[in-house]
């Protein structure tokens, strides 16, 4: 298996799990209001029939707005007439410019991708020769050359020489990364830019279907295909729409029996009151949102179906390197033997690691200071001092000073070493080793040659150190209903107790692809959906196998072509936050869709009575928010309902608040809001518009 | 006793009793539906019909089992009423043959376990028709309703495979090992209450008021019992359960009632033991109970309440009531039947307060699934929340799932289906008829010529007799004339789309469900069992049934009732 290396040092970002628990976790974006008024030339665009008969609903409310406008021209001098005309269409333009704002959030950052798309030259080669050509002009096997200041004309991987790279344009963050060929760091993106050396890249993908241009279409929304989950909604708004267009149209033989026909106007309004339009004009706009929320992120999704897949989640599979732990072994303890003083041990300790540039000798100097108070010295503050460094074949490092010789490293080396010099091991020092191992830890052992004789003094506890907050993480993962399976190429004993430690439900220890690959397949044929992150190619199998693959930006292209997702910052933390971004998404969903079929019991109430209270009085009965008049019932009801929408927009395009919870707390939390707010808000927000409304002089 | 402290003693009774037959009944079923052995009986029809009864079968050969039955049934039965006058116990006592749309009306009702009666029991059907045809249509089309429901629970029980059982052996077994034994027992308790059990003939008999009225006989007990415990509702007599010959007294009044609940109930036992977790029972019952207990409630306090001097002196609204079961069981009863698509009536639900004969045209607008008909409250309340599981259930941040089943495009596809049948029936007919020049022509309560001159009232018959049909509930609005070509053809088409259409989904449901492979319930699942999800389920249904049937219902009962 293969962990992530990041090249550039981990900045706080990568230490800290991304999105701490008391910031507002995954919240949306942004959202000026200021968008609004930008985006409402395409709001008008979409007036379309042909694009709005793909939203059923708001295509019956522009049907039903037309018939409006011709009534109205047909009977120019009735207010009424016109005042529904005008709020039907309101209403279609809200729906529109709901998803023309979720839509614009994606088109400034397309703009920023389309500049680092400028055409390039490349330098082709053929055979020895290089030829210079319009990077448009490269074909798949192509080899190009890309020296210090070029462009990469197009994807490919390197396959001669080593650079450092700038994918800022890419992923925002100015740090270089090494590209080299061989390996798991060997693919470059088309638009990014060579800062030093020379590397010969082979093109893998034509122009035109380049990375950054599927980044384009992604970001922009034009490889934008409904989701399975979106289209099962779809199918029942549009149920919920024929059930009421027969409410409605049946009405009026019923009406003229009851001696109380209706105009076609007051039918229309009432129609698209009932219809549910405050989720149908929002749905587009929210599922754009939602993997707009991933761009901000930096995290690229290739499908909607992925992120929706993501809220639907059991089973993570997190690399330990990276994600659980920082990847590199710590001293987190110093043992002494019996009859030694711990503080003894880590003054030798320390002196014994000043000359050990490795990090785990620097971690060792840090314990001892943090610890122990133990000031750093400097090699040049000890006089006369010999400095014996670690190598990897001594597996030993330490100092000759004042007669004293202290060593440290590996115990085989140690306790060789004080067999040489004539000294004795200290009985529990091989104890103490062991359990170290036991514990998943690697002890290094600390020894002294004095005027005493040489002895071993004590054992260095270095461990692979768990990520602050991950135990936290993994038990809210756990309430949420997924299980955490931590990916480790360590052997069982220490990814059993670094498992422990971080709290991970289960572990796949001396993981191969091939046991990553069967674990994938173990889990789903249980029913489950497996999330993971990979880099390598040989993750590939296992990321396309994934129901979610996130591939490591940093990672290989056959990682990145398998996975559907591309993590730019190559966080593998992130998974977490992709999870929860596909389960706000649904929220979202579930939310409005309760919202808009509970608003509709408060608008009966308004409409009912108006239209009906002339032939039967008792109807009026009903008319509970005691509305003005019919005209201003039927009118607030449908400002209402347009309102509404631009009111929502701000909440479709941040997604509803999403915290870890369990399902119970979470449905009961989210009835209360949208379910019961659902019913009450439009009693208050119709009677409001209506004491406005009959304010205006000759309607009250 | 107050009639009121009466009423509510007579609810809690029947609770009790309804309680107690919960498990055994349940239990009983689900054997019934998953024993591997056929009795003697049983395979001597598997031999005569010629069916395996071992076969697997996917959902169409299912259906198709289902549909060729049931269309026979509509035949032999249509068939039996046109040459009525040339049987033999007919001419004898000089019934004649049946008019043809009266016929298919009728065939049709029997058939689609709706029981709606164009006629009137004891001056159109004789003996062989009543016992021969109608009987055995109040069995069987009953275990057709058992078979589908049992047929989802399998969808949800089974899984990668396509399988639902099959539908002979289902048929069979519902009608010899359930809807027999129970009946048996039901008819000697009925006939010990005083209800008839005899062939004998019409007599004529002197009137307290002076002349003569003719008085028939028949097998009434036997045709009785099924008629509630089938959810069927079509009477030997025209009054059907208010006549002393079907329902004697005041026990025979709650022992009816208590049939008609009997197998719905206890279905949603069945259900859990099927599907593995009785629990998941549990929630479909309480949100069936819900409705039916605050239905009853509701119906209880408009009849008890109702003002005027008259009515307060008899203790509530009385008229159409009779005096041996008094407002309360008259209400139970009416609220029950019209909760479960029986449409037997011991009272008249046009004489209710006007708010009371909304609450029994809404009883049926719910779409009788609370606790509705034998087997079809089940698979109707089973596509509700399908329904609410897929609105609700993305509040939990998941796609949708129930019983571990995702309710994807292709699920949502046939539920979506499934709820738009009869809305479409009861609204599309009703408006025709009310558009047509002709068919108002059959309203009693014209405008001018009617309780409160309004004609509200005569809306409300036309509006309850085709919500009755695509609901199979089967009951009448008295007043509407419905023994017209119109109506006969209308109704009974509406009968029978609103029985097999819905069928056709729900099958076509089963078997997308038990192709899936279950999801495993975590977490994160949305709780099915819970109080919560039963309480989202009772306010789903009844804020998509209000919000569809609102404009109707404030044109009939709701003008009526508030003025």
């Amino acid at each position: 298996m293969s962990t992530t290396t990041p090249v550039r040092t981990p900045s706080e970002e990568d230490v800290q799990p991304q999105g701490s628990p008391e910031s507002g976790r995954v919240s949306g974006g942004l959202f000026d209001p200021a968008q609004l008024l930008k985006s409402l030339p395409d709001a008008f665009r979409k007036l379309d029939p042909r694009v709005m008969v793909k939203a059923p609903v708001m295509f019956v409310v522009l049907i039903g707005s037309v018939v409006t406008t011709v009534l109205a021209l047909k009977d120019p001098g009735s207010w009424f007439g016109w005042a529904i005309t005008v709020w039907l269409w309101l209403t279609v333009l809200f729906a529109n410019l709901a998803e023309a704002v979720a839509e614009g959030r994606g088109k400034a950052q397309a703009d920023t991708l389309r500049k680092a798309k400028t055409d390039t030259v490349a330098r082709r080669l053929n055979g020895d020769t290089e030829e210079s050509v319009p990077g448009t002009e490269l074909r798949v096997g192509d080899l190009v050359v890309c020296e210090a200041g070029d462009i990469i004309p197009g994807d490919g991987d390197v396959v001669e020489g080593v650079a450092s790279v700038d994918e800022s344009a890419i992923t925002g963050e100015s740090a270089p990364v090494i590209r080299e060929s061989g390996g798991d760091r060997s693919a470059v993106t088309g638009g990014t830019k060579v800062l030093s050396d020379r590397i010969v890249i082979k093109i893998t993908t034509k122009p035109g279907e380049t990375f950054i241009d599927r980044m384009i279409n992604l970001v922009e929304g034009a490889a934008r295909q409904k989701t399975p989950n979106e289209i099962a909604l779809n199918i029942l708004l549009a149920s919920l729409t024929i059930v009421f267009l027969l409410a409605v149209i049946t009405l009026q033989p019923f009406a003229i029996y009851a001696g109380a026909e209706q105009s076609m106007i007051i039918l229309a309004a009432l129609l698209v009151c009932l219809i549910p339009t405050t989720i149908g004009a929002l749905l587009s706009a929210i599922g754009i949102a939602g993997m707009d929320r991933l761009v901000q992120r930096n995290v690229l999704a290739m499908s909607g179906r992925a992120v929706e897949a993501a809220g639907d989640v059991s089973t993570l599979l997190l690399d330990k390197t990276g994600t659980i732990t920082y990847g590199n072994r710590q001293a987190a303890e110093f043992v002494p033997v019996k009859g030694t003083m711990a503080a003894e041990v880590a003054d030798a300790a320390q002196l014994s690691s000043l000359a050990d540039e490795t990090p785990e000798g620097r971690s060792i100097v840090v314990l001892a200071k943090e610890k122990y108070g133990l000031r750093e010295r400097h090699e040049g503050e000890l006089v006369g001092a010999e400095w014996i460094p670690f190598t990897a074949q001594t597996r030993m490092s330490g100092v000759d000073v004042d007669g004293r010789k202290v060593r440290k490293g590996a115990t085989g080396s140690v306790i060789a070493w004080v067999e040489e010099q004539g000294g004795r091991v200290a009985e529990d020092a091989r104890k103490l080793t062991d359990d170290i191992s036991q514990a998943g830890g690697t002890p290094l052992l600390v020894a002294l040659e004095d005027d005493k004789g040489a002895r071993v003094l004590g054992v260095i506890h270095l461990k692979d150190v768990v990520k602050e907050g991950m135990r936290e993480r993994f038990d809210e993962l756990r309430a949420m209903g997924i299980k955490t399976v931590m990916i480790t190429g360590d052997n069982p004993l220490t990814a059993k107790a670094i498992a422990e430690e971080a709290g991970v439900d289960d572990f796949l220890a001396e993981a191969t692809p091939e046991d990553k690959m069967a674990l994938i397949k173990r889990e789903q044929a249980g029913g489950k959906l497996v999330a993971m992150t990979g880099d390598g190619t040989n993750d590939a199998p296992a990321l396309a196998q994934a129901d979610v693959g996130v591939a490591m930006n940093t990672g290989t292209s056959a990682a990145k072509e398998a996975g559907n997702m591309v993590d730019l910052d190559s966080n593998p933390t992130k998974l977490i936050e992709i999870v929860e971004i596909g389960k706000q998404l649904l929220i979202t969903r579930g939310a409005l869709t309760t919202f808009s079929i509970a608003n509709d019991v408060a608008k009966y109430f308004a409409i009912i009575p108006a239209m009906f209270a002339v032939a039967y009085p008792g109807l009026d009965k009903l008319n509970i928010m005691s509305l003005t008049s019919p005209e201003s019932a039927i009118l607030s009801a449908v400002i209402f309902n347009a309102l509404i929408i631009v009111a929502l927009v701000p909440l479709a395009l941040k997604g509803v608040r999403y915290r870890p919870m369990s399902a119970d707390a979470m449905l009961r939390r989210n009835l209360l809001i949208y379910g019961l707010g659902g019913l009450i808000s439009p009693f208050i927000g119709i009677k409001i518009i209506d004491m406005l409304i009959s304010l205006i002089p000759g309607i009250g | 006793m107050s009639p009121v402290l009466s009423g509510v003693l007579q609810l809690l009774a029947l609770i009790a009793a309804l309680a107690l037959s919960y498990r055994p009944l349940g239990d009983y079923m689900a054997r019934v539906y998953s024993s591997e052995k056929h009795l003697r009986a049983e395979k001597l029809i598997y031999r005569t019909i010629g069916a395996d009864p071992d076969a697997g079968m996917r959902w169409p050969a299912y259906l198709r089992g289902i549909l060729a039955f049931s269309a026979v049934g509509v035949l032999f039965l249509y068939l039996l009423q046109r040459i009525q006058g040339i049987l033999p116990d007919s001419l004898s006592l000089g019934f004649t043959a049946i008019s043809p749309d009266q016929a298919f009306n009728t065939a049709a009702s029997f058939v689609a376990n709706t029981n709606w009666q164009s006629y009137s029991g004891e001056q159109a059907m004789g003996h062989a028709v009543q016992t021969l045809g109608l009987a055995v249509q109040n069995f069987v089309s009953a275990a057709v309703g058992m078979a589908v429901a049992v047929a989802l629970v399998r969808g949800f029980a089974r899984s990668r495979t396509g399988e639902l059982g099959n539908f002979w052996a289902d048929l069979v077994r519902g009608t010899v090992r359930i809807l027999i034994p129970l009946s048996v027992i039901g008819a000697i308790v009925l006939v010990a209450c005083g209800a008839i059990q005899n062939f004998s003939g019409i007599h004529e008999i002197g009137r307290l008021t002076g002349g003569t009225q003719q008085v028939n006989g028949g097998a009434v007990a036997s045709q009785e019992v099924i008629k509630e415990l089938g959810t069927n509702g079509g009477g030997y007599f025209n009054a059907n359960s208010a006549h002393p010959f079907e329902n004697p007294n005041a026990f025979s009044n709650l022992f009816e009632i208590f049939l008609i609940l009997v197998i719905p109930f206890a279905l949603t036992r069945t259900f859990g033991k099927l599907v593995g977790n009785v629990r998941q029972g549990y929630a479909i019952l309480a949100a069936m109970g819900v409705i039916w207990l605050g239905f009853t409630a509701l119906m209880m306090w408009t009849e008890y309440a109702h003002h005027g001097p008259a009515l307060q002196a008899a203790g509530g609204a009385m008229e159409g009531k009779e005096q041996r079961f008094g407002v309360g069981a008259s209400a139970i009863f009416a609220t029950t039947t019209t909760l479960t698509s029986t449409g037997a009536v011991d009272s008249f639900h046009s004489s209710f307060t006007g708010l009371g004969g909304g609450l029994t045209l809404l009883s049926m607008m719910l779409g009788e699934i609370a606790p509705g008909g034998v087997g079809s409250g089940l698979y109707g309340m089973l596509v509700m929340a399908i329904i609410a599981v897929f609105i609700a259930g993305l509040m939990v941040g998941r796609t949708p799932e129930y019983l571990g089943k995702k309710i994807g495009t292709r699920e949502i596809k046939l539920a979506a289906c499934y709820i738009l049948i009869t809305p479409t029936l009861v609204l599309g007919f009703t408006a025709l008829s009310m558009a047509l020049s002709s068919p108002p022509e059959s309203i009693l309560n014209v405008k001018g010529n009617s309780v409160d001159g309004s004609g509200a009232h005569g809306f409300s018959e036309v509006l309850y007799a085709f919500t009755s049909g695509a609901n199979n509930n089967g009951s009448a609005f008295a007043g509407l004339n419905a023994n017209t070509p119109w109506y006969n053809t209308t109704i009974g088409l509406a009968m029978l789309l609103g029985r097999f259409l819905p069928m056709v989904f729900v099958l076509a449901l089963a078997g997308s469900l038990a192709e899936q492979t279950p999801v495993p319930e975590t977490a994160g699942t949305l709780r099915t069992e819970k109080p919560l999800f039963a309480g989202l389920l009772v306010g789903a249904i009844l804020i998509i049934t209000g919000l569809t049937y609102f404009p109707a219902l404030a044109l009939g009962p709701m003008a009526e009732g508030l003025s």
